[in-house]
């Protein structure tokens, strides 16, 4: 008899044939669901490819550009300060082991006119063509000599443009309060496109600007055979720390950690929406899973196994993933080119001035984000496919057991452990200065969030159904919060991506809010003085000399004028520079000066020779700057002692900043200029009358005003650009949310056809059918909300107190914004309770008798 | 649990009567039982023999356990105690992907829901079995036509009646050539004509199959057109004759 079994002579792959047919089945019959899980994988994945395009190319043809100014040195032995003496030069040219030293003097030079500044080289032609090759001025042919003119400059073709002059006119540059024109001379041998860049003689340079016998790098070239680690370990110990020994590969070290924070944190925000997305997969999957479960039990009944169903239907999200994220990298790459196109490459983050890139193809960040596609849509169907590979047969053919299906899910368990592991990831250290840990501690807590939802719903509804049966109420009520109460895992499904996008935006919008408060409030206490008058709005040419100083505060209407200097330090060749900033601090209450974070040490702690300095957190985050440290900075040619007297806030500079008293800045350097004056004003002396005053100084016209109030508007005005992008991928992340609760709505409604026509049978009228869906949507999403607040808030403790500190190295205070999170939350239950109703309409549009007809 | 491997009972001295007549039963339970929850028997030491090609109904009350015995026969459930031997391999010693493959091999099924996915086609439905022991599907369109459902192999489940569907889920059960049919109130959901016409239908085809088939009922027509009817009930399984009836259905 054994025989009798089909034994065929030709065998076929039916599997695969079978998964074909399966599939085409469940797509044909319900194509709207799997176009918009497709859609929703595509979204998530372009926007993250396309953030990470755009920085990406940015990036690059940022870290290229700076690459491009160290040229072919093999290290570079820079000033921890901007400058050094030039006497350096010879000795470094006549160390053994040097085959070539080429003299730089690296300027940032202000425009006068412009927001930004030009990067103006001084090299000497001879030494620097051999070096820099790329970056020699080509002068006409009629002029020669051009490039050791003192009064010729050559523009990169970007910087022309930039600043509107061609080779034979002139540009106007500040040095000090006086500006200075120079004769542009013509154009370089190649730079990067959108590179500003100029060049001239290094001896011009110095003159013009007034640095004589100052150099800002000199750039070596070693002789073959040369160790390059033991020379550069030998040559910093010769120099000690007046001057720092680096490579061409911390230019790029420098870019990266400048930058890293903000792209990373823009990453994960664009992934956000995939997140989302995720969820959108998994109550589709689930759902489906829950209406094919008899189909899927018949299957087995027929001799389908466990792996072939697990295998299909994990294989059916694979390929919504595999289109979807297709689909996302094309809408990607258009979209980056787009934004690069009409936007630049800056966000709002403000990291990458000065560069044009254009968007290529990323053979790895495609795989990753193709991987990442269809992991996330492979994750959400995980649990329904080994639900539906579970479950028995012959209790799954019967009707009524849909609810068994997802039994599973209120298992509060592994919901507890992603709480608890959260709770831990939390508390733990950045990974290379990013908080990598902490972005996954709010993963799993919105995973563990919202795994405890069909417990929550199960709970909240059980005693809301008992405490309303000992009532006397409506039949619409009793129905709603029965099937809320006994069906938790159908109706929680719905939840996830509400869930989800609503704690997020909780949590951005107090991030947000309370980011904003913090610089608000630091703003304030920052911007004490009634006027600020800048020379050197960005580069490091522009200053006021001590008669300038003087000048101004002997005008007219002025009671105090106090002076600041701006500089930078370099403490690590690999690090960004740290801002230097002397000014007037009173050390008894430096808190009157700037925000403290902490206790303070008195002066009467500190010993002779030892000087004070106040660091910003970043400080104490990057360089374990602790409160009491003493420590040697090379401030000055003979440095010193300085003591950590105090940490303060600063919004301002995340790589980190160092204050100290303006008469020990200049005691140690000698440096007697000023960037920057705070003016308050004599009393009954009009702001505008001082301005009127200080303008009419001799250098009035190198000078910029501004009022507290309008640096305030400024920044608060910088900082809602900078996160326009964030807001706007918030909105994605709602949207898509929004579009799950519709996707799951309209498919456990239409799934109910039958129930609903059962109702209709005894007497329900089609009105009250709708009211039963529009109050389980309406409670069940504001359990969600409530919960979605309760997990937003603690995500943005997480986002506040970890997330943030370890990307910008700035703590901020907490801040609810409750008309924000209202808002979001009552369109988010008017969107879901319509969308129920409007699926619900199609489903009681059904002929009752037909509805209730088993459909098999 | 070990790998499912048609291996003759050599040792099984029912077996070895059945191997001097040159055939082994078709389905062998023995000593079967099974009880749910708080000691409630459903099913207590059960010895039922099915020979090739033999036609029996089960007929018993509500709740008796007459669907647990053919979800026990199926390997989809469990038996307490006792064996059922499809064929010849004890179904209870092969784990699940094992006695899966015997399942689609072996058995054939008949449900009074149809089950008939919907979103398929009628071959593709009638063609399952086939797809999944690798078998190309061609026989499908055959059987259909042997159902009477010739030239409708692309339609869908929805543009058929309730009695055709069930001439679909028949011709589903048998495409395959399986040993044994397990049809649980094929015609619960039909009305008697059509019930009649199925059963006929039936009967006619795992006869030309030379399929051996236990059908659960509660019709005492339907049961009419086995071979023989047993009854379940509490103290057990028992003969009963067929009916007059059942020379009419014959």
């Amino acid at each position: 008899m054994s025989g009798r079994a089909t034994a065929p002579s030709r065998r076929i792959a039916g599997g695969r044939l079978l998964a074909r047919w399966l599939l085409g089945a469940e797509w044909r019959s319900h194509p709207a669901r799997a176009i918009v899980a497709i859609a929703t994988i595509a979204l998530g994945v372009a926007l993250g490819y396309a953030v990470q395009l755009i920085n990406s190319a940015a990036f690059n043809e940022f870290s290229a550009a700076a690459k491009s100014l160290s040229g072919e040195a093999d290290l570079q032995v820079r000033g921890a300060q901007p400058t050094f003496d030039e006497n350096w030069y010879p000795r470094l040219a006549t160390t053994p082991g040097v085959a070539l030293a080429s003299p730089v003097l690296d300027l940032d030079v202000t425009v006068p006119g412009q927001t930004a500044a030009l990067k103006v080289l001084g090299i000497d032609v001879f030494r620097a063509s051999r070096i820099t090759p790329e970056l020699i001025g080509v002068p006409s042919g009629q002029r020669p000599l051009d490039t050791l003119s003192d009064d010729a400059i050559f523009l990169s073709p970007a910087a022309q443009q930039w600043l509107h002059v061609a080779p034979g006119e002139h540009v106007a540059l500040l040095s000090g309060t006086s500006i200075i024109r120079f004769r542009v001379a013509g154009g370089l041998v190649r730079t990067r496109p959108g590179q500003r860049v100029a060049v001239m003689d290094i001896a011009a340079a110095q003159w013009r600007f007034g640095l004589e016998g100052k150099l800002s790098r000199i750039d070596l070239q070693l002789q073959r055979g040369v160790d390059r680690e033991r020379f550069k370990r030998e040559l910093q110990e010769r120099l000690g720390n007046q001057l720092v020994v680096a490579e061409t590969r911390d230019d790029e070290s420098r870019t990266d950690r400048l930058s890293r924070a903000y792209r990373i944190n823009m990453n994960v925000l664009a992934l956000v929406a995939l997140f989302t997305g995720a969820f959108l997969v998994f109550s589709t999957q689930a759902l489906a899973v829950v209406r094919r479960r008899a189909q899927f039990a018949m299957l087995r009944v027929l001799g389908y196994t466990r792996g072939q169903l697990l295998r299909q239907i994990l294989m059916e999200g694979a390929l919504l993933g595999v289109l979807g994220s297709a689909l996302g990298l094309a809408l990607g790459y258009a979209l980056s080119s787009i934004a690069l196109r009409f936007f630049g490459s800056d966000l709002g983050g403000g990291y990458f001035p000065g560069v044009q890139p254009r968007v290529s193809f990323e053979p790895v960040a495609s795989t990753i984000f193709l991987a990442l596609g269809i992991g996330v849509s492979v994750l959400g169907s995980l649990v329904p496919a080994l639900e539906a590979a579970r479950a028995r047969p012959a209790a799954a053919l019967k009707a009524g057991s849909e609810e068994g299906a997802l039994a599973r899910l209120a298992t509060p368990w592994p919901a507890v452990i992603c709480l608890a592991v959260a709770g831990i990831l939390a508390l733990l250290p950045p990974i290379f200065d990013v908080p990598i840990l902490g972005y996954l501690s709010v993963a799993l807590l919105l995973v563990g969030g919202i795994a405890l939802m069909p417990r929550c719903t199960a709970i909240v509804f059980t005693a809301l159904s008992q405490w309303h049966a000992k009532r006397r109420t409506r039949a619409v009520t009793t129905l709603a919060l029965a099937r809320l109460a006994n069906a938790p895992g159908q109706a929680s499904i719905a939840m996830g991506g509400v869930l989800s996008s609503f704690a997020l935006i909780v949590a951005m919008a107090i991030m947000v809010a309370s980011f904003r408060v913090s610089v608000d409030e630091w703003l304030t206490h920052l911007l004490s003085a009634d006027l600020y008058v800048r020379v050197a709005a960005n580069g490091d040419t522009a200053s006021l000399s001590p008669g300038e100083q003087t000048a101004i505060a002997a005008t007219p209407g002025i009671g105090h004028a106090a002076f600041t200097r701006t500089s930078h330090l370099t403490l690590d060749p690999a690090r960004p520079a740290v801002a230097l900033l002397a000014r007037d601090i009173d050390a008894t209450d430096p808190g009157a000066a700037m925000q403290m974070t902490g206790p303070v040490l008195p002066p009467s702690t500190l010993q002779d020779g030892e000087t004070p300095i106040w660091v910003s957190e970043a400080m104490v985050d990057l360089y374990r700057y602790r409160l009491g440290q003493r420590l040697k900075l090379s401030i000055g040619a003979q440095g010193g002692t300085f003591v950590v007297a105090g940490v303060w806030r600063d919004y301002a500079r995340q790589t980190g900043a160092i204050q100290l008293r303006l008469p020990d800045y200049r005691r140690l350097t000698g440096d007697t200029g000023a960037t920057d004056a705070a003016i308050t004003v004599d009393r009954g002396a009009s702001v505008e009358g001082v301005i009127a005053n200080l303008r009419k100084l001799p250098f009035g016209a190198a000078m910029q005003f501004a009022e507290p109030g309008d640096i305030r508007a400024r920044t608060l005005t910088i900082f809602d650009r900078s996160f326009a992008v964030t807001y706007l991928l918030e909105a994605v992340a709602i949207v898509i949310g929004l579009f799950g609760v519709a996707a799951t709505f309209s498919a456990q409604t239409l799934a109910r056809a039958r129930e609903f026509g059962m109702l209709r049978h005894v007497g329900v009228t089609r009105r009250q059918v709708l009211a039963i869906l529009a109050a389980e949507a309406g409670m069940l999403t504001a359990l969600g909300i409530a919960v979605g607040f309760v997990l937003g808030w603690a995500i943005s403790l997480i986002l506040v107190f970890v997330v943030n500190p370890q990307s910008f190295h700035w703590s901020m205070s907490m801040h609810i914004p409750w008309h924000v999170v209202s808002t979001v939350a009552l369109v988010m239950l008017i969107s879901s309770c319509a969308t129920a109703v409007v699926a619900g309409r199609k489903a009681v549009s059904l002929d009752a008798v037909r509805a209730v007809k088993e459909d098999w | 649990m070990e790998e499912y491997k048609p291996v003759p009972l050599t040792d099984d001295p029912i077996f070895m009567t059945f191997r001097n007549n040159g055939v082994s039963p078709a389905l062998e339970c023995r000593g079967l039982s099974k009880a749910y929850g708080a000691g409630r028997v459903l099913l207590a030491s059960l010895d039922f023999t099915l020979d090739p090609g033999e036609f029996v109904a089960i007929m018993g009350d509500s709740g008796v356990g007459k669907s647990t015995l053919l979800n026990l026969i199926a390997g989809l459930d469990q038996a307490d105690s006792g064996e059922v031997l499809i064929d010849g391999t004890a179904i209870s010693s092969l784990d699940d992907n094992a006695a899966t493959r015997l399942r689609r091999q072996k058995l054939g099924f008949v449900f009074q829901a149809f089950h008939v996915l919907p979103h398929l086609t009628l071959v593709q439905n009638v063609a399952l079995p086939l797809l999944l022991n690798d078998t190309p599907p061609a026989r499908a369109l055959d059987l259909l036509e042997a159902v009477g459902l010739g030239g409708r192999g692309d339609d869908f489940p929805r543009q058929l009646s309730g009695g055709e569907l069930q001439r679909v889920a028949i011709a589903r059960a048998l495409v395959h050539r399986p040993t044994l049919i397990l049809a649980d109130e094929p015609t619960g959901n039909l009305d008697p004509e059509t019930a009649h016409e199925v059963l006929s239908l039936f009967r006619a085809e795992i006869k030309a199959n030379g399929a051996a088939a236990i059908m659960v009922t509660h019709s005492m027509a339907a049961a009419a057109s086995a071979d023989r009817i047993l009854i379940l009930s509490e103290h057990g399984l028992h003969a009963t004759q067929p009916s007059q009836s059942a020379g009419e259905h014959q």
